[in-house]
């Protein structure tokens, strides 16, 4: 039994590319994710370079899980935002939903100016997120033909 | 939960590796990360204590080629073994598709076997999944060790349904491949009921 899977459209996916590239200059942020918080990525936008895009959204997933833990441990829902401010370069994250908008910036942005525009497009983003999740089973699936030896052909 | 993109055209599945202390899921995660070609995975994230036990979790995406047009990507998640841990181990539960149970086959460690299939079918039940329901697949890990039980004797106290079993040597790869092509086999099939 598991979760009805996650769909994201490609009209989806690009309108929340282009809300993640506008709060990326807003925000003067290296990176901006949007992950899940079960830390499947699922968008991004900035400064990739060589990061490693797929671990940093299951840390900090497991991030949120944990302090999240912690929250309901003393008696908070959770802890709706997190900030981890390094040397030079540091991470904003907000719990949207069931959805982590994660901000990496460095001395041209300021925890301050991250966590305003953060909260400033969070609705937007909720609204954007809801109708990924609404949108329930794809009558066209793709899977739903799939044969034993396409997945066979997998391990070949 | 599985997270299909049509932009770019990937399937990501989370897969979770259960089990006692020390039966060996972070080494099934070792040797598929040593002996798959670099550009199919990516990192081996182990956060671990400084006497390399688990903490949280170790984490693996892998790339496994394409269906239907879509790239297949498995997340790959171990939980910490130790009892006191078990905080940890509902939360790395959150939104999994696929469980191994990976099974200690020496006879001192029976005990702690059935103590991590009750607490994994506890935590599963904790997030809202039935391990009846969930794609499921029990490893038999350490089949090259003197004291282990037979293999029929170990499947029939711990098999829960008609789960696949695999005999396994996780240390030198015996079964590692087999056990992950049967639950990714499982989660995809999962797929086609949409």
């Amino acid at each position: 039994m598991a979760d009805t899977p996650i769909l994201l459209r490609e009209r989806q996916y690009h309108q929340i590319k282009a809300v993640l590239a506008r709060l990326r200059l807003d925000s003067s942020a290296k990176v901006i994710f949007l992950v899940d918080k079960d830390g499947q990525e699922i968008a991004a936008q900035g400064e990739m370079g060589n990061l490693d895009t797929t671990s940093l959204a299951s840390l900090a997933a497991g991030n949120v899980a944990a302090t999240g833990g912690m929250a309901q441990l003393i008696g908070e829902k959770e802890f709706p935002t997190l900030s981890h401010e390094g040397e030079r370069e540091s991470i904003h994250i907000s719990v949207i939903g069931r959805f982590l908008l994660i901000v990496v910036f460095d001395e041209r942005s300021s925890l301050g100016l991250v966590k305003l525009r953060s909260k400033q497009v969070s609705q937007q983003i909720f609204t954007m997120i809801d109708e990924i999740t609404q949108s329930g089973k794809d009558p066209d699936s793709p899977f739903a033909e799939i044969t034993d030896e396409d997945i066979d052909s997998l391990f070949n | 939960m599985t997270f299909i993109n049509y932009a770019s055209r990937e399937i990501n599945c989370k897969i979770v590796y259960y089990g006692p202390g020390l039966c060996g899921k972070t080494t099934n995660l070792q040797y598929i990360f040593d002996t798959t070609a670099p550009q199919a995975r990516g990192k081996l994230i182990s956060l671990a204590t400084e006497t390399d036990r688990t903490l949280f979790f170790d984490f693996m995406p892998l790339e496994l080629g394409t269906v239907r047009g879509f790239k297949t990507r498995f997340h790959l998640y171990t939980v910490p073994g130790q009892v006191f841990y078990d905080a940890s181990r509902k939360l790395i539960l959150k939104g999994v598709d696929g469980v191994v149970f990976v099974a200690d086959s020496q006879e001192e460690r029976m005990d702690a076997n059935i103590e991590s299939l009750y607490n994994l079918e506890e935590n599963l039940q904790s997030q809202g999944y039935d391990l009846m329901k969930i794609p499921y697949v029990l490893q038999l890990n350490k089949r090259d060790l003197p004291n282990i039980i037979p293999k029929d004797e170990l499947a029939e106290e711990l098999k829960r349904k008609d789960e696949p079993v695999v005999e396994a040597v996780a240390a030198s790869g015996t079964g590692v491949f087999d056990t992950l092509k049967a639950v990714a086999k499982l989660v995809l099939t999962e797929l086609r009921k949409g």
